[in-house]
């Protein structure tokens, strides 16, 4: 058991392995996702995304239950996902240079 | 509900006068004479080319003929290929009084604007006398985009937008949700939601046509602010736009300028047929209000998450905010705040609700945020479409 209290996150199908901040989450913080408690290991803003698990690389990233993407590198439980580590399998996207200055 | 009837049987939830320039080169005259009449329902829309094409020319004239519209004013420089004799008599043949002024005939800026100015008062003082008849919510067509997207929009301000289409819908409205290009991705769902396996394969075929259009322009249909704002890929963010669509079944496939007739959900193809020409399909999230319009939408929903605030000539835009940090920072702009859920003060049924209702109050003459601000944004750009086949109405006989 653990009393720390958890971020608020959604999981929007639970067949995916990746959840949904929903609010600010500061690296540290603890999220619980079906009764699995994870660590967030980099602060995460409103609306991006966290891994629910460890994830391979070209593994598939799943959210509404649907692919949205492959993984590009492996990515750890309680990761940040997003473009530094997921790919489209359709189209790439312009990211500006603001963007790519944020990626590793 | 009360409506304004046209000739044609279709009612308007507006009664807005039209300046149309037909060229670039007459927008500044057009723009000097709608600025005479802030605040009175008097819209600037316009195309900017030279060159003749077809499509501009179908949505100009269903613009002009839209059910909100009751009177239109065009203004051409004199020299520019656009038809405004066949776009006047389009006009004409629906009852509706339209006037056209030549800046190299009337004399030039000063002269045209003046008797601009005159037709317009004319029109807006003809246009108040004309009693309201009783309306009905299966006489409304209503339209929904999303712009400047986030992480949130697909989880809040979509999925509540969708089931006000599930309730407008149950009541007899047509509804038509699009872009095509930012619903790659989820073609297999939509073909399984399809009236029928043709309509399906039409689905499939047009999504493909999608992806290949973006393809050969480089890159999707996703901004630098879709990422800042969690969204990673394109299909990510299809898979959060294709909640807007709510759950019905989808009976029809459209191109802009198509209008449905029989209630239900139709999808509109924004995405040129051919080979790929003029550029980006749809250059800002107006191109697209423009094309839901010219298909009969009274009024739009929009969902934001980063936070658009634009709004548009001759429907009102309804703003539905994903993000409940946006709608700190722009509540001016939003009519709905649909960020709530992820603070858990408020569900999807409710919010979805909560926009039936707006949609009602707005189409009964209640003014939108965006209205309200003077918002009239318009933009249309070169396209090339080929009819539907007849798959893609499988409804109509």
């Amino acid at each position: 058991m653990n009393d720390e209290p958890c971020a608020n996150i959604i999981l929007l199908s639970t067949s995916d392995n990746v959840v949904v901040a929903c609010e600010q989450i500061i690296a540290g913080s603890l999220i619980e996702v079906k009764g699995v408690t994870i660590t967030v290991q980099s602060d995460v803003e409103i609306g991006h995304k966290i891994a629910r698990m460890d994830i391979n690389l070209d593994d598939k990233i799943f959210k509404y239950g649907a692919p949205i993407g492959c993984a590009t590198r492996t990515i750890a439980q309680g990761a940040h996902v997003h473009t530094h580590n997921i790919r489209s399998d359709y189209l790439q996207s312009y990211r500006g240079q603001r963007i790519l200055s944020k990626e590793v | 509900m009360k409506g304004y009837l046209r000739q044609d049987g279709r009612k308007g939830i507006r009664n807005v006068v039209i300046v149309a320039y037909l060229i670039e080169c007459a927008r500044h005259v057009a723009n000097e004479v709608v600025l005479e009449f802030r605040e009175q329902d008097v819209h600037l829309i316009g195309f900017p080319g030279c060159f003749y094409n077809t499509y501009a020319f179908d949505m100009m004239s269903k613009l002009c003929t839209h059910p909100n519209v009751g009177a239109v004013l065009l203004v051409s420089l004199g020299c520019e290929g656009f038809n405004r004799e066949g776009l006047a008599e389009a006009i004409a043949a629906t009852g509706r009084p339209v006037e056209t002024l030549v800046i190299q005939e009337q004399g030039g800026t000063a002269k045209t604007i003046e008797k601009g100015c005159r037709w317009v008062s004319q029109e807006l003082a003809a246009l108040s006398a004309q009693e309201p008849v009783e309306m009905a919510v299966n006489e409304l067509v209503i339209g929904t985009i999303c712009g400047g997207s986030d992480g949130t929009s697909g989880i809040t301000a979509n999925p509540t937008m969708g089931r006000a289409f599930d309730l407008l819908i149950s009541d007899g409205a047509i509804c038509i949700f699009e872009e095509t290009g930012e619903l790659i991705g989820c073609e297999h769902y939509m073909a399984d939601r399809a009236a029928t396996p043709e309509l399906g394969a039409e689905i499939i075929r047009c999504i493909a046509k999608a992806r290949n259009y973006y393809e050969t322009m480089g890159y999707g249909s996703f901004s630098p602010g879709n990422a800042d704002g969690g969204l990673s890929t394109i299909e990510e963010k299809s898979m959060g736009a294709y909640a807007k669509s709510g759950t019905t079944e989808i009976v029809g496939l459209i191109k802009p300028g198509d209008q449905p007739l029989t209630s239900g959900l139709y999808l509109l193809d924004v995405i040129p047929d051919g080979e790929v020409r003029h550029g980006f399909p749809n250059i800002n999230d107006n191109a697209e209000i423009a094309e839901l319009i010219a298909c009969g939408a009274h009024l739009n929903l929009f969902s934001t998450g980063r936070g658009s605030v634009v709004g548009s000539a001759i429907s009102p835009v309804i703003k539905v905010c994903g993000n409940p940090e946006t709608y700190r920072r722009m509540a001016d702009d939003m009519d709905v705040n649909a960020g709530r859920i992820l603070k858990g003060d408020a569900d999807l049924d409710e919010v979805g609700v909560e926009i039936r209702d707006l949609v009602l109050a707005i189409s009964s003459g209640q003014k939108s945020k965006s209205e309200a601000l003077g918002h009239q944004e318009f933009i249309l750009t070169y396209k090339t479409f080929d009819p539907i086949g007849p798959a893609c109405l499988p409804n109509v006989v």
